[in-house]
């Protein structure tokens, strides 16, 4: 809204902090809206869905969401969508699990196998490819994305199909189904700790690497909080500060000792942590995040500023292929094998957390840790709700409420504010 | 005469902002009332407090408008009353014929079914009357922005309007079609129909208007009987801004060095219609320290030439040499003519000029983002540092460096504009209506900074629709009509008239 007026004196620093306040409490609230529904469900399941198996299942069913959920944001945020992830991931495991098990090749009339490194290695460069060509067709010949992804939706769902002609395709080498079923080595297994802390099955590495993680987030923290108030920068209340970290310090703590009490921390976590801090970084301080940015907010002023905007937009694509194809491995993995309906319909889950994370469907906006949460929010209730046992068909009407509800509120805070 | 609208002390409050405090304004029955003031002294606010955009009760005072005591909780309220305002952003859909846009909402059909030829025939009939010689079948996108408006008041006539709110109508319209739209409001009063024409364009209001009403700081300054006193420029401004501005252009003493940026024989062909030449062979050339004008109407061309050197922004088949500091340059995309040093500041800085729904930082580095970053990484402290530095040095009204762009007015938003391209280091900058909408004291500052540009040793090329401005202000003055420069003379001893005739002239030649 535009204020046509010149602020009473005093009152533009109030305004200032009041929008601080505002946008602040905002981003919380999703966590908020996180941590309610998690609680919802630990009654609703007598208090299954926390259960150090349950929570380790949620971060193995979840973390292909949230990779992909990395790359949706950028495309979301520069004012695309992408509907045919679902889709690569089928085909991208398809590929990869036909390599590994092994295949006759027509052509040079040979047979050929391969093995998983090799496999892993050509699948993310075929991610890589598929973007390539999706992306042309968005940034150069300037077909909307929506039409060219429904068209990729389509080209590898059928693509997939025919590969694996209906067939499952595994089981795969150990190594490979580490991706997704590994868990981190123990400490016991060193010797000397296993002289000190003797047989136990709890994890003391996990919870010493989340005690760590803790420690690393409050002091870098506090750190950037310090600085960027001694240089006078808008900063938000302490107190906002310092429920936020508590509250997210407690919940890691809470998931290490959980993870601690099952198999430890698995392989797919640290690839999705590594991948959520790279992403956060370049999103919030890289140039090339914020050309993302400038380019979903308005396109022409970017354009005119010099920022090559078509390289942009291709270049978001071809970091959605990588990442789908990673998640096809990944989900790959997990079954040990290769399905045609692999990835079916990933596109709406993957879509809806980053709006649900408050990403904008007209471009601009969105934040890397805004679409984690929305992706565990979704992923909480497809767990949640398997639990107790509510029907394939309800969840659906309830997770398609709950998107509609996230949409809806952050719409009106934002007309209202 | 009776008064057709009586606002009685209207108070208007947004969180932390008094955007209206006790405004009163009287509007007699038919005659031409102007509103003046400048940017963010609430004129936009009152009138949308009238029109019911802000609804009856989230503002005090009273509404009188024709002896009732109105209430309006929406903007069709106040127009099913007679009220109709034409705001600055036109709202015509682009793609739709004349007369669909004048029945829009408004259709005469029976049952939903559309009588079309009861509608054309009645456009044809509004349309004689604002007089717009063109079929009701026409597209909008086809027509100029000066068609555009007369269709808009061709709409509000549908309407059967008897109070016509015009929003900086003229503010877009060249000399030829704001006469036009003028001797069009004085035919309306004649008519019987009463207007409220709020604009910034003081030599046309004391031409037409019958009243004037100042605002100053969402307060009523006063209101002034243009036929008890005789009315001047000065006498207006000095009721804006509360002082007297003896001198609207700012002093500078022009240190001009040897060329600097030059084109030559440059050609541009319509990105549309491949083989029309809408740019035909233009030399220009710009010296250290100078300060040179483009003159001419709308259409002439001159926005066309400016984004078709800013790295072929505009246009299909740009041919044509050009030289920095006398050596060929290559300014064949938007990045290389950055980095060789040309810098184009747009005319129409909303869609074109700012991310508005970033912040002043994050538009100020936009166009020289590795500047305060490092291998790709952006050093927050040193961004924040070089945005804090043109908000202050160029006096840009915020509450901080991270307001978003969206909640700044009009100069302002200029400011940011600009600042970005300073910080863009260039050594030519062409700024195009740099001074478009915005009030008289946010264009003195705009002027002083363009005059420490020229000092500082760069070139400034500046395209304006403002004669009295680029006379003001330039060292030298290019005329150009149809893709054309027709003229070229030193800004001392020009005059509108000489810079008129020019093109007249070549009208003369062409006919």
């Amino acid at each position: 809204m535009k204020h046509e007026a010149t602020p009473l004196p005093g009152s533009e620093e109030a305004e200032a902090r009041a929008a601080v306040w505002s946008s602040s409490l905002r981003d919380y609230g999703l966590l908020f809206s996180l941590l309610v529904i998690m609680g919802f469900f630990y009654f609703l399941t007598n208090g299954v869905s926390i259960a150090p198996l349950n929570l380790t299942n949620l971060i193995l069913q979840n973390s292909y969401v949230v990779i992909m959920a990395l790359g949706m944001l950028l495309i979301i945020v520069s004012g695309n969508i992408d509907l045919s992830v679902g889709s690569i991931v089928g085909f991208v495991g398809g590929v990869a699990a036909t390599m590994m098990v092994g295949f006759h090749m027509p052509i040079l009339d040979v047979d050929v196998k391969t093995s998983w490194e090799v496999a892993v290695l050509v699948s993310l460069v075929l991610g890589a490819l598929i973007g390539c060509m999706q992306g042309y067709f968005v940034a150069y010949a300037r077909i909307p994305a929506f039409i060219v992804t429904l068209g990729g939706m389509l080209i590898f769902r059928g693509l997939t199909g025919n590969l694996l002609l209906g067939q499952f395709v595994g089981p795969f080498p150990r190594e490979f189904q580490d991706i997704s079923a590994g868990f981190l080595p123990e400490l016991t297994n060193i010797p000397a700790l296993h002289a000190l802390i003797g047989d136990s099955h709890f994890r003391y590495g996990t919870m010493a690497i989340g005690i760590l993680a803790v420690a690393i987030m409050i002091l870098s923290g506090l750190r950037r909080w310090q600085r960027a108030r001694a240089e006078a920068m808008d900063v938000e209340p302490f107190a906002l500060f310092a429920g936020r970290t508590a509250i997210f310090s407690a919940l890691v703590l809470f998931f290490s000792y959980q993870l601690a009490q099952w198999k430890g921390l698995p392989e797919v976590l640290i690839i999705m942590l590594v991948l959520i801090l790279i992403y956060a970084f370049v999103t919030t301080r890289m140039t090339v995040g914020r050309r993302i940015y400038a380019l979903g907010g308005n396109r022409l002023a970017a354009q005119l500023s010099g920022i090559r905007t078509e390289r942009l937009i291709f270049l978001t694509f071809v970091n959605m292929g990588v990442l789908a194809g990673l998640a096809g491995l990944i989900v790959a993995a997990r079954l040990n094998s290769a399905t045609p309906s692999a990835g079916l319909s990933f596109e709406l889950d993957v879509i809806a957390a980053c709006f649900i994370g408050g990403a904008s469907a007209s471009g601009g906006v969105g934040k890397v840790m805004g679409v984690v949460i929305g992706a565990f929010v979704m992923g909480v209730m497809n767990n949640g709700m398997s639990i107790y046992g509510l029907g394939i068909y309800w969840q659906q009407v309830v997770k398609g409420i709950v998107l509609l509800a996230a949409v809806f509120i952050d719409i009106y805070q934002k007309n209202k504010g | 005469m009776n008064a057709i609208l009586e606002m009685r002390s209207i108070t208007k409050t947004f969180p932390g902002v008094k955007a209206l405090r006790d405004v009163n304004l009287v509007v007699k029955q038919g005659e031409i009332h102007a509103i003046c003031g400048e940017n963010g002294a609430g004129k936009s606010t009152l009138m949308k407090v009238l029109s019911g955009v802000y609804p009856f009760g989230s503002y005090e005072g009273e509404i009188v408008y024709e002896g009732e005591t109105r209430r309006f909780d929406r903007i069709a309220d106040s127009e099913h009353v007679g009220i109709i305002i034409i705001h600055q952003e036109l709202a015509l859909v682009p793609l739709l014929s004349i007369a669909e846009n004048i029945f829009l909402g408004n259709e005469p059909a029976k049952f939903g079914v559309i009588n079309w030829s009861q509608a054309y025939n009645r456009a044809k009939a509004l349309l004689k009357k604002v007089g717009l010689k063109e079929p009701p079948t026409a597209l909008i996108t086809n027509l100029g922005i000066g068609k555009q408006q007369l269709v808009e008041i061709a709409k509000a006539l549908a309407k059967q309007v008897k109070l016509l709110i015009l929003d900086e109508p003229t503010a877009s319209l060249n000399e030829a079609d704001s006469d036009a739209l003028l001797k069009l409001l004085v035919e309306f009063r004649n008519q019987g129909i009463t207007s409220i024409l709020i604009s910034h364009k003081l030599n046309e209001l004391a031409k037409v208007a019958d009243s004037i009403t100042v605002l100053r700081d969402g307060t009523t300054v006063e209101t002034i009987d243009c036929h008890s006193e005789k009315i001047s420029e000065g006498r207006i401004i000095k009721s804006m801004v509360g002082r007297e501005m003896s001198d609207r252009y700012p002093q500078r003493q022009p240190k001009i060095g040897e060329t600097l940026f030059e084109i030559k024989k440059w050609r541009v062909e319509h990105p549309i219609h491949a083989g029309r030449e809408v740019i035909k062979s233009v030399d220009l050339h710009v010296n250290r320290g100078e300060i040179v004008g483009i003159a001419g109407l709308m259409g002439a061309g001159r926005t066309e030439l400016a984004m078709s050197v800013f790295g072929r922004a505009y246009g299909r088949n740009v041919r044509g040499e050009a030289f920095m500091d006398g050596a060929a340059i290559d300014i064949s995309s938007i990045q290389k003519a950055v980095a060789v040093g040309v810098a184009y500041v747009t005319e129409d800085r909303k869609t074109l000029g700012l991310v508005l729904n970033e912040d002043i930082k994050n538009n100020v580095t936009l166009a020289n983002l590795p500047a305060v970053a490092w291998r790709g990484v952006i050093d927050d402290a040193r961004e924040q540092q070089v945005a804090n530095r043109y908000r202050t040095s160029l006096k840009i009204r915020s509450s901080g460096i991270f307001q978003r762009a969206l909640n700044l007015s009009g100069g302002n938003q200029q400011k940011v504009v600009l600042s970005k391209w300073l910080f863009a280091q260039p050594k030519v900058l062409i700024l195009d209506e740099p001074t478009r909408g915005i009030d008289v004291g946010a264009k003195y500052e705009i002027y002083t900074i363009i005059n420490e540009l020229a000092d500082a040793g760069k070139g400034v090329i500046m395209i304006s629709s403002e004669m009295p401005e680029l006379l003001g202000i330039c060292d030298r003055i290019y005329v150009m009509n149809e893709g054309r420069f027709v003229d070229e003379m030193p800004a001392a001893g020009a005059t509108q008239e000489k810079i008129m005739a020019s093109i007249m002239r070549e009208y003369g030649t062409v006919q």
